[in-house]
C-alpha cells in the first residue's frame, strides 16, 4: 500500500512553480497530468529527452535500405530488362520510391514506439485519475510521507492548489 | 509573457481553458441542425449519383467516357490532380507551419488535415476507376506473381502509387496522433455509456500524463519534419507523370515546383471555402478569426504569384527554346479551340489572387469566399488545360481531335464532391474541428485577454 497526495492547479504557471519547489526540497513527484503540453515541465521533472526521434531515424533507415535494395534486386538481378539501352541500375529513378518508403517506415516506427511506450492503443485501460484533467485542471501526484507533509502543504498552499488529498493506492 | 503589441490576438472573446473545451466540443454534443441535415442530404445525393456513374463505368467500360485515341486522359486525370492538390494545404498547415512555429496554425490544422485525407480519398478513386478493371488494381503493387514480372520502378506512374499511398497513410497517422488527446477530452465529457465506450476506445486510453505529452510533442515535431518534404514530393511526383513524357507542353522541368505551388494555392482556397462556412455555422468565430482568414489569404497571394510566374515562364521558355512544336503547343493553348479554358485559368489563377494585396479585401469574408471558389475553378482548369490541350493536337494532324466529357464523367466528378463534403459533414459531428489542446497551449501567448495593445 502506497500513500500519495493529489492536488489540482488551475494554471500551468502555478503547477510549474510548485513542481520546481517540490523538486528543490527533494520531494518526489509521482505523476503530473495536464490538459495540454506544458513547456518546461519535462525539465523540472528531470525527464530524459524522448528517444522517439532516434527510433524514427532507425526505422527510416531500414525503410530506405529495403526500398532501394528491393528495387535494385528486382531490376538488376531478378529480372533485368533491356529497354532502349537504358541502365538497369537506374539510381535516380529509384529515389522517389526509396524516399516514400523511408518516410512511411519512419512514421510507423515512431507511432508504434509512442503508443507502446506510453501504453496507449485501442482497448488500452489506463487509469484516468480525474475527468477534469483533459479539460482545465492540472493534477499533480506527490509521494507522501509524514516528515515532508508540512513542507508539501506549504508549497501547495502558496501556489493555490485545490483539493489537496492524501490517497492510498497501489500505484 | 511578453507579446508584441502588433501581434493580432489569435483567440478572441477572453477565453478560459474551460470555455475552450466547452465551445469546441459543443458541435459534437449538441443536436445537428436543419442546415446539417439539408447539407448531408445534398452531398449524399451527389455521392450516390457518382457511385451510379462509377457503376456504369465499371460495368460498361471506359468507352462510356468521352476519351478517344488521341485524348486518353480527360476529366479523370484532371480531377485526380485537382483533388491531390487540394489535399496539400492540410499538410502544409499542420507540418510546414508547425516547423515555422506559426501559432495561427493551431485553429485550422485539424480541419485542414481532415480535408487532406478526404481529398486524397477522392483523388485515389480516379486512377482506380480509370484502370477500367478496379478489381485488378492490386497489379500496381510489386508482389510475387505467377507472371514472374515486377512493376516498372522507372515509371512515374508507379512512383505515384507509392507517393499517394504513403501520403495518405502518413497524413492519417499524423492526424490521428494529434486527435488522441482531444478524443480523450470528448471521452471525459460525454454522458452516455455507449459514447463513452466508443470515445474511450478511440482515445487509446489517453491520460494526459506529462511523460506522454513529452513524447507526443516529440513525435508531432518529427512527423511534421517528415510530412513537410513528403507533401512537396507528392505533387512533384504527380508532375513527373507529365514532365517525363515527350508531349510538347508537358515536357518541362518547371513542373515540380510549379505543381507544388499550385497545389498549396488550390488547397488553401478550399480551406477558405470550407472554414468560412464552418466557423459561422459552428460558432467558432473566436477561434478562426478574421486574422486567420487574412493569414491564409497571404499564403494564397504568395503561392498564386508563384503559379502566375510559372505560367509566364512557360510561355517565355516556349518562345526562347526555338522549338516550333513547343511554341505551337503554347500558342494553341491560348488561341486554339480550348482558348476559353486557358483564359478562365489565367483570369482565376493569375489576376484574381492579386486583388488580395488590398488589406480591405483580404479581411473581407464574402470577398474571400467568392475568390476561393474562383481559385478552385481556376486550378481545376489549369489541370484540364495542361492535359487536354497538350493531347488534342497529336503528332499527326490526321489524329487531331477534340474532347468532351460525357455525363458519366461529370457524374463521377460530382460524386467525389459529394464524397468530400459528406465526409467533412460527418467529421464535424464526431471529432473536434479545432485542436483543443493545441489552442489551449497558445491561449496564454495569443489570447486577447493577455494583450495590452491590440488591433480590433
Amino acid at each position: 500500500m502506497e500513500r500519495y497526495l493529489s492536488a489540482y492547479f488551475q494554471d500551468e504557471e502555478n503547477l510549474l512553480r510548485a513542481a520546481k519547489d517540490l523538486k528543490e526540497n527533494q520531494i518526489s513527484i509521482l505523476e503530473v497530468f495536464t490538459p495540454f503540453p506544458v513547456h518546461g515541465l519535462d525539465q523540472v521533472l528531470n525527464y530524459k529527452r524522448s528517444r522517439i526521434p532516434t527510433i524514427g531515424f532507425i526505422a527510416g533507415a531500414i525503410g530506405a535500405i529495403l526500398a532501394f535494395g528491393f528495387q535494385t534486386w528486382a531490376f538488376v538481378y531478378d529480372y533485368p530488362l533491356f529497354v532502349g539501352g537504358k541502365p538497369n541500375f537506374a539510381i535516380p529513378s529509384f529515389i522517389p520510391i526509396t524516399f516514400e518508403i523511408t518516410v512511411l517506415f519512419a512514421a510507423f516506427g515512431m507511432v508504434f514506439a509512442f503508443l507502446i511506450k506510453s501504453n496507449l492503443g485501442p482497448g488500452s485501460n489506463n487509469k484516468i485519475y480525474d475527468e477534469r484533467i483533459t479539460d482545465d485542471r492540472f493534477l499533480i501526484l506527490i509521494d507522501y510521507s509524514e516528515e515532508t507533509e508540512t513542507k508539501i502543504k506549504e508549497i501547495l498552499e502558496k501556489e493555490e492548489a485545490q483539493d489537496v488529498r492524501v490517497k492510498e493506492n497501489k500505484m | 509573457m511578453y507579446v508584441s503589441p502588433i501581434r493580432e490576438p489569435l483567440i478572441t472573446g477572453k477565453k478560459t481553458y474551460k470555455k475552450i473545451t466547452d465551445e469546441i466540443s459543443a458541435p459534437i454534443e449538441g443536436k445537428a441542425g436543419k442546415a446539417w441535415y439539408l447539407g448531408i442530404t445534398l452531398t449524399l445525393a451527389a455521392l450516390f449519383l457518382g457511385l451510379a456513374m462509377m457503376g456504369i463505368t465499371i460495368w460498361e467500360g471506359i468507352g462510356t467516357w468521352g476519351l478517344n485515341k488521341t485524348i486518353g486522359w480527360g476529366w479523370g486525370i484532371t480531377n485526380f490532380v485537382w483533388w491531390v492538390g487540394i489535399g496539400h494545404a492540410g499538410t502544409f498547415i499542420s507540418a510546414i507551419l508547425l516547423l515555422f512555429r506559426q501559432k495561427w496554425r493551431t485553429s485550422i490544422n485539424r480541419s485542414a488535415e481532415a480535408m487532406t485525407l478526404f481529398a486524397v480519398m477522392c483523388a485515389g478513386l480516379f486512377p482506380l476507376i480509370h484502370m477500367g478493371r478496379p478489381l485488378l488494381a492490386f497489379f500496381v503493387f510489386p508482389y510475387p506473381n505467377t507472371r514472374d514480372l515486377w512493376v516498372n520502378f522507372n515509371s512515374p506512374l508507379l512512383w505515384d502509387v507509392f507517393a499517394i499511398s504513403t501520403y495518405f497513410t502518413v497524413s492519417l497517422l499524423f492526424w490521428y496522433v494529434g486527435l488522441i488527446p482531444d478524443i480523450g477530452t470528448i471521452r471525459d465529457r460525454v454522458k452516455s455509456k455507449m459514447k463513452k465506450w466508443i470515445y474511450g476506445f478511440l482515445s487509446f486510453g489517453w491520460t494526459g500524463s506529462a511523460k506522454h505529452w513529452q513524447r507526443h510533442e516529440s513525435i508531432s515535431l518529427i512527423l511534421a519534419g517528415l510530412a513537410a518534404p513528403l507533401v512537396l514530393s507528392v505533387h512533384s511526383i504527380v508532375s513527373t507523370d507529365f514532365a517525363t513524357s515527350v508531349i510538347p507542353g508537358w515536357h518541362t522541368t518547371i513542373f515540380p515546383p510549379y505543381f507544388v505551388a499550385g497545389a498549396i494555392f488550390s488547397g488553401f482556397a478550399m480551406v477558405q471555402t470550407l472554414l468560412i462556412i464552418t466557423r459561422k455555422v459552428l460558432n467558432l468565430e473566436n477561434y478562426i478569426t478574421v486574422g486567420h482568414i487574412e493569414s491564409m489569404n497571404k499564403v494564397i497571394i504568395a503561392t498564386g504569384s508563384i503559379v502566375g510566374i510559372a505560367y509566364i515562364t512557360e510561355l517565355f521558355i516556349a518562345w526562347y527554346s526555338g522549338v516550333e512544336y513547343e511554341q505551337y503547343a503554347f500558342l494553341n493553348r491560348a488561341t486554339g479551340p480550348y482558348w476559353w479554358a486557358y483564359w478562365i485559368m489565367m483570369t482565376c489563377n493569375v489576376i484574381s489572387p492579386q486583388l488580395m494585396w488590398f488589406k480591405k479585401l483580404r479581411r473581407n469574408l464574402i470577398f474571400t469566399f467568392v475568390l476561393s471558389i474562383f481559385i478552385n475553378i481556376g486550378m481545376w482548369f489549369e489541370r484540364f488545360v495542361i492535359i487536354v490541350t497538350s493531347l488534342h493536337r497529336d503528332y499527326l494532324p490526321s489524329s487531331w481531335s477534340m474532347y468532351e466529357p460525357t455525363m458519366v464523367e461529370v457524374g463521377i466528378f460530382i460524386g467525389t464532391l459529394g464524397l468530400f463534403f459528406t465526409m467533412f459533414l460527418l467529421f464535424i459531428r464526431v471529432f473536434p474541428v479545432i485542436a483543443i489542446a493545441e489552442v489551449k497551449s497558445v491561449l496564454k501567448s495569443s489570447g486577447d485577454q493577455n494583450q495590452k495593445t491590440k488591433k480590433s
